[in-house]
């Protein structure tokens, strides 16, 4: 019965908090929203028993991925919040017809079965994921694509750094082709 | 919603497809999000949200069936969202340093 509490309180902040995220003027408020939901998802890991994806939940979603947006938020400037102004005729009523018509879809898809398959047996002892059930299955079986994600890391710091370095050549060009015109 | 019903004389505990409704409803706000903002930030967010629901998707349909690999699956969804996340807040600032916006409607020309 706790758990059901505990679910039904966590849930509202998540749906809430994703409700914020959307409707929210300020990008500031947006990111508040976000993270609201994010750490509801950590706390539906750990009642899934998902406890090592649940602390990276939190490590890299809440604390690294939203001190990015925030820094972002603040490096372009908070007071310039984009109007939400329409420019698209109806846009409103059709996201929201095509956004009722998505759940409708996905709900009628899953209703059938909303888990199916069975177990590869890879937890033969428990099936939680602690640290030790998680990286042992990680560094055997899952190994080659562990690699490949420190290559895919290496090449978005690489890309990341090479468009910070892009951007102030071809605007000093584009400046003197202006001023020479 | 009817097993929801079904279990509310007896002992009534969260069962796996409830975090699969929930996440659903999750995917479609981020999903609206995307296509109702213009801001490119708040979108970069709503796919950051619908992202998040297909991980409870997978964590819970492990808690269902019994299984790792799904937990496995989210850490491998998150370094591909954390390589996204870098590179496309590093377009974002890129573009507002050329046109001074965040506002994807201003975008209109291929050339920088």
């Amino acid at each position: 019965m706790v758990e059901v509490i505990v679910f039904v309180i966590f849930a509202l902040a998540a749906l809430a908090g994703s409700l914020v995220m959307v409707t929210a003027r300020s990008p500031v408020y947006s990111a508040m929203g976000l993270l609201t939901a994010m750490f509801s998802m950590a706390v539906f890991y750990v009642m899934n028993g998902a406890h090592f994806v649940a602390a990276v939940q939190v490590l890299i979603y809440a604390g690294a991925v939203m001190t990015l947006f925030l820094f972002v938020i603040m490096l372009i400037g908070v007071d310039r919040a984009v109007d939400r102004d329409e420019t698209i005729p109806l846009q409103r009523p059709i996201v929201l017809a095509l956004g009722t018509g998505l759940l409708f879809l996905i709900v009628i898809a899953a209703r059938a079965a909303w888990v199916t398959g069975r177990a590869s047996g890879v937890c033969t002892v428990d099936c939680v994921g602690t640290i030790e059930n998680i990286s042992s299955e990680l560094f055997t079986a899952w190994l080659l694509p562990f690699e490949a994600t420190v290559l895919l890391l290496t090449i978005a710091a690489v890309g990341t750094v090479a468009m910070a370095q892009f951007v102030l050549r071809p605007r000093t060009e584009g400046m003197s082709r202006e001023d020479a015109g | 919603m009817i097993p929801l019903l079904a279990q509310a004389s007896g002992d009534l505990s969260v069962e796996p497809h409830w975090y699969m409704a929930l996440a659903a409803v999750l995917f479609t706000i981020g999903a609206a999000g995307l296509l109702l903002r213009r801001n490119a930030l708040v979108m970069f967010m709503s796919i950051e949200l619908m992202l998040n629901s297909v991980n409870l998707t997978f964590v819970a349909a492990d808690s269902g069936i019994g299984s790792l690999e799904g937990q496995i699956s989210v850490l491998f969804v998150m370094v591909v969202a954390a390589a996204e996340v870098t590179v496309g807040l590093a377009i974002i600032v890129a573009v507002f340093r050329k046109r001074a916006t965040a506002s994807v409607d201003e975008l209109s020309g291929l050339r920088g």
